[in-house]
């Protein structure tokens, strides 16, 4: 059988996906504030990692490294409703991707897994 | 703490500083210039341990292979030994065949290299003033057109570099400059593409040598040049950009002014505002932003909303930094 990320289309999808998330991501008045002032660039290769990781790519990521990563944006009141939106726009992505529906839960649920690291709780 | 071991000394690293600052905070100065990772002026080589990765972004391969690092990016993680690159490592000495200027304040400095130089139009050389001071200059020049380099240098006032490329070089000095580095530059996989090229001052510098570089390799797509300055007067080569898009019916030049007299035939606004207005979807666009770095790092924002892929976003900011 193979993995979500092979399903979903793997590092093909993250290209095609990370300019819609990251699009949507930087519109968000919700949370785009968090994105201001990081170069573009490095950012958007962050959001392949994060991508990569919700479609249950290959990461070497630990929930550590989840907690130290979003430390300095919990300090900027990074919360909740702000993780939200978040899974709101990765849904919204895959979408308008025509990511089929089980697909997207399962990613969504690989994300919502590391909510309690990003948010440092 | 890694250390790190330089001219026999050993010096302590501590978190959060780079190799660059490292060695300055114990007065040794290494050459530098952007301090972001950029320019390429701090090059050094590993000789033990090892450089994270990142340290080697941008590098040739060549390069990378053999260890060389940048000093402003490298956030040592172990000990490592290191030096300044051998003698001749990415250097060329240049001759000043011409100084023209271009307008009140920016003059096209011309240099002849020797050894032929591997370049693309739009990529950047570092002009060095002497053996710690240098700084980045993109190439305005298409190889395959001109015989000579050609820099489009601005006078900042107060700098180490510029003033004195204005002032005290002199057709016939001999000067080092770098190797050319750099991905802004035109690549011909796809004709008909749209591209968009936006600039500010001398960052029509590497746009100038994009945008022949293009045209030269039979770019069918449209190729829209704005460029943009507070005055009309200080934009420049405004005539050869005119006859270009006469010969040329793909390439379109809009000189934008930002000040508050604009005089007939210029758009009224900043360059990168005119441009998004006047293309609203940029959806399979390739874009080029070249210049003041505020004006880019807005440019490629603007630029992805509209559409543009940040895969086909390609900017160089003229960062400068006020130290050596
Ligand atoms: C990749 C790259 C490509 C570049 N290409 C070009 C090019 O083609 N043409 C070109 O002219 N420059 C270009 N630059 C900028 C160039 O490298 C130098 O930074 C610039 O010439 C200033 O150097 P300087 O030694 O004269 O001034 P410095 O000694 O570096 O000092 C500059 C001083 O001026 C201040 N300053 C900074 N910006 C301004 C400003 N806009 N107005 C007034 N003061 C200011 C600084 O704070 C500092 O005090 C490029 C930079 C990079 C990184
Ligand atoms: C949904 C679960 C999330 C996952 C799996 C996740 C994953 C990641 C990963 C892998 C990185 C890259 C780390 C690195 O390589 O440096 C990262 C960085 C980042 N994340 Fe998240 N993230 C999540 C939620 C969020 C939320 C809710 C926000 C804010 C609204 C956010 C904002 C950021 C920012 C700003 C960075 C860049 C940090 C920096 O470089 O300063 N993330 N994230
Ligand atoms: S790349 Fe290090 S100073 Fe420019």
């Amino acid at each position: 059988m193979s993995s979500l990320y092979e399903k979903i289309g793997g590092e093909g999808a993250v290209n095609a996906a990370v300019d819609i998330f990251y699009r949507k991501v930087l519109k968000d008045d919700r949370i785009k504030r968090f994105f201001d002032g990081v170069d573009m660039d490095k950012q958007a290769s962050k959001q392949k990692a994060f991508l990569t990781m919700a479609f249950g790519g290959p990461h070497n990521y630990t929930g550590e490294d989840m907690r130290k990563g979003h430390a300095h944006l919990v300090k900027q009141g990074l919360n909740d409703s702000h993780f939200d939106a978040v899974m709101e726009n990765l849904g919204a992505t895959l979408m308008e991707l025509n990511v089929p529906g089980e697909l997207i839960a399962q990613a969504a649920a690989i994300a919502e897994s590391t909510r309690k690291d990003v948010l440092g709780k | 703490m890694p250390s790190i071991i330089y001219g026999g000394q050993s010096y302590q690293c501590k978190e959060h500083e780079s190799v660059l600052d490292c060695m300055t905070a114990h007065d040794v100065t290494i050459p530098s210039s952007c301090r972001a990772g950029l320019c390429q002026t701090c090059l050094m080589q590993a000789v033990t341990g090892r450089v994270p990765e990142v340290a080697q972004v941008g590098l040739k391969q060549t390069l990378a292979a053999q260890n060389y690092f940048l000093a402003c990016a490298c956030y040592p993680e172990e000990d490592i030994e290191v030096k300044l690159p051998s003698l001749g490592v990415g250097k060329y000495s240049a001759v000043v065949v011409d100084i023209n200027p271009l307008n009140a304040d920016i003059v096209c400095l011309e240099l002849s290299v020797g050894t032929k130089l591997n370049y693309k139009a739009g990529q950047f050389i570092n002009l060095h003033k002497d053996t710690i001071t240098a700084r980045s200059y993109s190439l305005a020049s298409v190889p395959e057109i001109d015989e000579h380099l050609h820099l489009h240098i601005r006078k900042l006032p107060n700098g180490h570099v510029s003033p004195w490329v204005h002032h005290a070089l002199k057709v016939g000095d001999s000067v080092d400059i770098s190797d050319a580095n750099g991905n802004c530059f035109y690549i011909a996989d796809n004709p008909d593409q749209n591209l968009l090229l936006i600039g500010t001052g001398s960052g029509l510098a590497p746009l100038y040598g994009i945008i022949r570089d293009a045209l030269i390799q039979g770019h069918r797509g449209a190729i829209k040049l704005y460029h943009g300055s507070k005055t009309a007067e200080s934009l420049y080569m405004s005539e050869e950009l005119k006859s270009l898009a006469v010969r040329y019916p793909n390439f379109a030049y809009t000189p934008c002014v930002s000040g508050h007299s604009v005089p007939r035939g210029f758009a009224s606004g900043r360059a990168h505002d005119v441009a998004i207005k006047e293309n609203q979807d940029l959806a399979g666009w390739r874009i080029f932003l070249c210049g003041h770095p505020e004006m880019v790092a807005t440019g490629k924002k603007l630029a992805f909303f509209a559409g543009a892929s940040m895969r086909d976003i390609y900017a160089d900011p003229f960062i400068s930094t006020a130290k050596i």
